[in-house]
This record gives C-alpha cells, structure tokens and sequence, in this order.
C-alpha cells in the first residue's frame, strides 16, 4: 500500500478582480472590494496505488476543482501535491514533464471535450506523437491499439468527432488520456452526460481497464450509487472542505459526519417503494460567504455554539475514517 | 376501478415529426391512463419519446411535429383537435407541466410575483391582492424561505433548486388535475432533488392531483411511482405496477435497464450491460426496435410485437417475454 498521491492542504481560492468602473468607484470613495470565492479549503486527500477514491460532493462543493488542481490543469492557490512521493510545484524538466503524463484526466462532457475539427487518430494519437512515446512508423498501430482497448473499431479513426454518439465519444476521451500511458486517470463526472444503458457500459470499460493497466482512478461525480459500486475509499467534500474520507463499506453502511448521513439518506434506491423523500433544512450557502466555523453548522440539526466559531479537523473516529466534526469529541 | 374516469387517458397515440430526412416516428402507439391521485413513471432514455408525449398532452408540439392519430382524454374530453382557445384555458389550469430547466417556465426579465400573479389572474376571477395572498402561500408550501423577499426577486437570483421549486409552486398554484413533470430533477443534486419530489408528493397527496413523472432515473421511479410505463424507440414495451415492473420485469430492454443499475449490482463486480446503443428513430429497425440489442431475438422479432396483457393492468410489447429470466 503506497501512496500515489497525495495532497496537503491544497487551497485554491478564485479572486474577481476588479473592472475599471469599479476601481475608480472604489477610487472616489465606494464601498468596492475584490470578491473571492474559496472553491477548496485545505483539503487533504490521500490515493493509494491501484484504488479507486470517489469523491463525491453537491454541485459547488469544489470537487471539479481538486480534480483539476490533482492533474496540473489549474494551479494551487496553496498547499501541496505531493506526487511519489515529491511535491509537484517543485519538479522541473523531465520529472514534471513525467509528472504532468501520468496523471490525466476524462471530462463530463464528451462533447465539448473533443476537438471537432481533429480526426480520432489526431485526438486519439498525437499527444503520444509529440512526447516521443511513438515515433511516426508506430503511429496508426499505436492509435488502433487504443482504440481496441477501448472498444472501439480501429475504422473508424479517420472519422470526425460528430459522426459517434456520446457513449462512443466517452470512449475517445479514455482513449486520449490512456494514450499517454498514465498512472492516474481524474475522472470528472465522466459518466453523469450518458444514458442509464451506456452508463453500465462505460463504467464496466472503467473497472475492466482498471485491472488490466493497474490504473489509480480520482473518480469524481455526484452520483452516490455509482460512487459506492466502483470506489475502494471516498471522500465527502462540503463547500470546499474534506468532512469524511474512509472505506466505501465503512462509509456507507456508519457515516460519522452529519452531512455524509443527511446525504446518504438520500440516495434512491431501487428496493424502496412508496418511500418518504426527506430533506435536509436550508441550502447550501454561497462559497463567495461561507459560514464561520463548521461549514455545516446552519443546516445541522445537532450543531453547538462551538460548531458555529471553530472549525472541526478530519480526525479519526475508526480505522482508516476520518471525520471533521466536533460531536466526536 | 373500472367506473372511476381517469384524470387522463392517451389511447393509440401516434406523434411524428415529418422532416425532410424523413418521418421521425417520435410517440408511436402510446397508451395509457392515470388516475386522480396517482404518480405515473413514464421511464425511458434519451430519445425514447417520453418528452414528446408530455408535449402531445399539453398541445405544445411545433411543426414539423403533429398528432397523427390517437386520443387524448381529459377527463372524458377529447384534447386532440381542440381548439386553441380552449388548450390555453386548460394549460396551466387544468394540466400543468414541470420542465427540466426551470427556465422553461420563468420569464428571466419578470420579477417572480408578477408572472405567479399573472398565472392566476389568467385563469380565475381574483383581485391582485388575493392573487398575491395565494403566491405566498404556494412559495410557502413548496418551502422556500422568506416567501414576501422572494415574491420580489428575479430568476437570476435564485439557485437552480430554488428556481426548481418556483416551477413546480407556479404549476400547483391553480390545483390542476393533472401535472406532467419532465425529468424535474435531473440537473439537480440528492438532496435538492429530495426535497422536490417531497415537496411533490406531499402536494399530490393533498389536492389529488394526478401526477406523470418523466425520467430516466428507475431509482428515483421505484420509489415514487404507483405505475411505471417503460418507452424505447417511441414504444411503451412494458407497464405495471411499481413493484411487478422493478422485481418481475419481463421485457429484455426492462430487465436490462434495471439490471445496470449500480445499487442493483454487488459492489466493484461488472455491471450487466445492454450492448449496443439506441437507434436512430429515423431509420429504426424492421419489427422489434430493440431486436439488434436483444439475447433473445430471433426470427419472430422481425415482425412487430403488439402490446399484450399479460395480467391485471400489465401489459408488453415482446414476443419473447419470461418472468423467470433475470438480469445480471
């Protein structure tokens, strides 16, 4: 068991600078600022070799923005990826480069993830091309290969992205990042666009490439049913914190945090009929003025003055669970 | 059962959208009925044809769409052929709909009272002020906080959830008889989607209204449906009760769907899978549309199969339908 990845108290924070209009407003004496979102607070998430870790979350808990921080798309605002066992931000030349390859990641949408003006061999092949995995004789056998392995017809790849339907789509975007031979795939939502039929399929492709790459999978999405079939561990984010990580038995049959309770509770499920549908009071407040403390602490019904001043860590409440919640203590 | 009228019945329902590639058979020969105070499942995927028959009830299909044949009865009254007069005096009143994206419904440059208002004063004889008492109450029903602040907003202020809720409070406002929502809840997250189809049921329960829910969600369906017709390629394939259709499914497409579910399946072992994918429904497959996709298609499925009864209220389109055949 050894870590592939890990992160340290990754931050990331979006600022809206402010416009000209502004700016002299604020020069004149208006009441202006810069308005920051703070889409991840310090989240600590650990990959293991060959698992995969779900991390689940509603819309604008940050979830997305892990997964690009995790694969170099977007930069940290703070904290550290820790890669191998070497900080990312660090890395220089080939090792980032090497980094920057084995880390790759699938898109939700499969179509506004492919060129549409590439042919699939392009999409499919060049990236293999420019890095020098393959030298130019090894290239149309390279880009069948890949294409087979995903279950795709190797002629189809002089075709253009629109002439496949989305499940086929999907598979190119697997195809693309597995060209690069990765270790780690940061799968973002990659199956929430596709019909319930081809859902069953792609994440079948998912578990079968799994074993037979020995691949690690970042496997973000907000499904809670999909996340429990394909993950080893999860975690729970809330408005950019981390507030339960542990195994998926564990997790799903005991969760510790009040919100990872309200929201398995949730989960439909086929065997209930004629069910009760319940809520969790109140929304899920605005990442640009998250509360103070707990972020949880307005919609939890067991919440104390404590919750509401003092923000809880992940401590561990069993073996290999974390929870962040001051009703442990 | 057989004296109460349905709230709606749509018998041999036939719509189609005649494109210059050809006829797109969206809705064909589609039956079934709800009655008051029941939740109906339409469940089928992306181009099955469920939207489409939501549409045809309501009269809002645009050319090249059009009824061909087939009967829509509302409460006894043929709506095929009716005028538009009187479609606009129903819709809204007496059928309400719920789109997916709420912004179907709301007016993005009108401020929420004024367009709940308008929906009220369209249809009933009431004063401004009683009008607004009545929005209040519907936000109130629905959940949202705050009800007067948020007469006075505008859509853009509010989340997707709340927008949602706005929706579905505006098609409740005048206790219609029958709301067909569409895949209300998919852009939405667990807990959101939760407290809609709370708010949703509760509301049925209570004015007994009938209610069609569109989705392709079966897990979602399983536990909110009394009935369940299952669509592909246009076709009801096979319709039930909830629990005869989630545990006895016997068409090889329901079977599959339900089979594919993840929380159906053991933990990280493959889930069963449909090969194959939806075909066009411009040049869908002579007989049976799910043939090519079927282990149990043979010669017989070149031939069309007719919707038989196979018991009390469950019927299938299959020529080769077996309870005793499990997926997965």
């Amino acid at each position: 068991m050894t870590d592939i990845l890990e992160t340290r108290k990754l931050t990331k924070n979006f600022v809206k600078k402010l416009d000209l209009a502004a700016k002299i407003a604020g020069h004149l004496g208006a009441n202006v600022t810069e308005e920051t979102v703070y889409a991840v607070d310090k989240a600590d998430i650990r990959l293991v070799k060959g698992e995969v870790l779900g991390l689940v979350g509603e819309s604008g808990c940050g979830k997305t923005t892990v997964g690009r921080m995790v694969a170099g798309i977007l930069p940290a605002t703070s904290g550290k990826i820790i890669y191998k066992g070497k900080n990312t931000q660090s890395l220089t030349g080939a090792v980032l480069k090497d980094y920057q390859l084995s880390v790759q990641m699938i898109f939700q949408n499969p179509f506004a993830s492919l060129n549409p003006r590439m042919r699939v061999e392009t999409i499919v092949g060049e990236a293999a091309r420019v890095h020098g995995l393959i030298s130019s004789s090894e290239f149309s056998g390279y880009v069948d290969d890949m294409l087979l392995q995903v279950g795709l017809d190797p002629d189809f790849k002089r075709r253009f992205p629109h002439q496949f339907s989305g499940g086929q789509r999907q598979r190119l975007g697997i195809a693309r990042a597995l060209a690069v031979k990765p270790e780690l795939l940061v799968c973002d939502e990659a199956i929430a666009a596709l019909d319930v039929s081809i859902q069953a399929q792609i994440l079948n492709l998912f578990m079968d490439l799994k074993d037979s790459l020995d691949l690690t999978y970042l496997f973000i999405s907000h499904d809670l049913s999909v996340v429990e079939h394909i993950s080893d561990r999860v975690a729970i984010m809330y408005l950019g914190r981390v507030v339960e990580t542990a195994r998926t038995e564990a997790l799903f049959s005991g969760p510790n945090h009040p919100y990872a309770q309200a929201l398995l509770a949730e989960i439909p499920r086929l065997d209930q009929r004629n069910r009760r549908f319940y809520t969790i009071k109140g929304e899920i407040p605005s990442p640009l003025n998250p509360p103070s403390g707990c972020h949880f602490h307005p919609r939890c019904p067991s919440a104390t003055a404590r919750c509401r001043s003092e923000v809880p860590l992940l401590k561990q409440v069993g073996e290999d669970h974390f929870s962040a919640c001051h009703l442990n203590d | 059962m057989n004296t109460v009228q349905p709230a709606l019945a749509v018998d041999r329902l036939r719509t189609h959208f005649f494109t210059k590639a050809g006829t797109v058979k969206a809705v064909d020969d589609v039956s079934f009925s709800v009655n008051s105070g029941e939740v109906l499942g339409i469940v089928g995927e992306s181009g099955s044809g469920k939207s489409v028959t939501g549409f045809s009830i309501l009269g809002l299909l645009d050319p090249p769409g059009e009824i061909v044949t087939g009967s829509i009865k509302f409460q006894g009254e043929e709506l095929v052929g009716a005028g538009a007069r009187r479609m606009r005096s129903l819709r809204g009143n007496r059928i309400a709909m719920i789109f997916q994206d709420p912004m179907m419904t709301l007016n993005p440059v009108l401020r929420i009272d004024t367009q709940m208002k308008e929906t009220i004063k369209a249809h009933r004889n009431l004063s401004d002020r009683e009008s607004y008492e009545e929005s209040l109450k519907a936000l109130d029903l629905v959940g949202i906080p705050s009800p007067p602040e948020r007469l006075k907003n505008y859509p853009h202020q509010m989340s997707g959830g709340m927008r949602q809720r706005i929706a579905i409070a505006i098609a409740f406002l005048n206790k219609p008889d029958v709301i067909i929502a569409d895949e209300p809840t998919t852009a939405l997250d667990v807990t959101i989607q939760s407290q809609i189809i709370h708010e949703a049921q509760m509301l049925c329960e209570k004015t007994g209204t009938a209610l069609i829910w569109i989705t392709h969600d079966l897990s979602v369906i399983a536990g909110l449906a009394d009935r369940i017709c299952v669509m592909y390629a246009g076709r009801i394939v096979e319709t039930g009760l909830t629990n005869e259709i989630i545990d006895r499914p016997q068409h090889p497409y329901t079977q599959g769907l339900i089979g594919s579910v993840p929380s159906h399946n053991k933990r990280g072992k493959r889930l069963f899978q449909i090969p194959g994918m939806t075909p066009s429904l411009l040049n869908l497959p002579r007989g049976c549309a799910f043939k090519s996709r079927c282990n149990y298609a043979d010669q017989v499925c070149g031939k069309a199969p007719e919707i038989t009864s196979v018991g009390e209220g469950r019927y299938i389109r299959c020529h080769h339908p077996a309870p005793e055949r499990v997926a997965g």
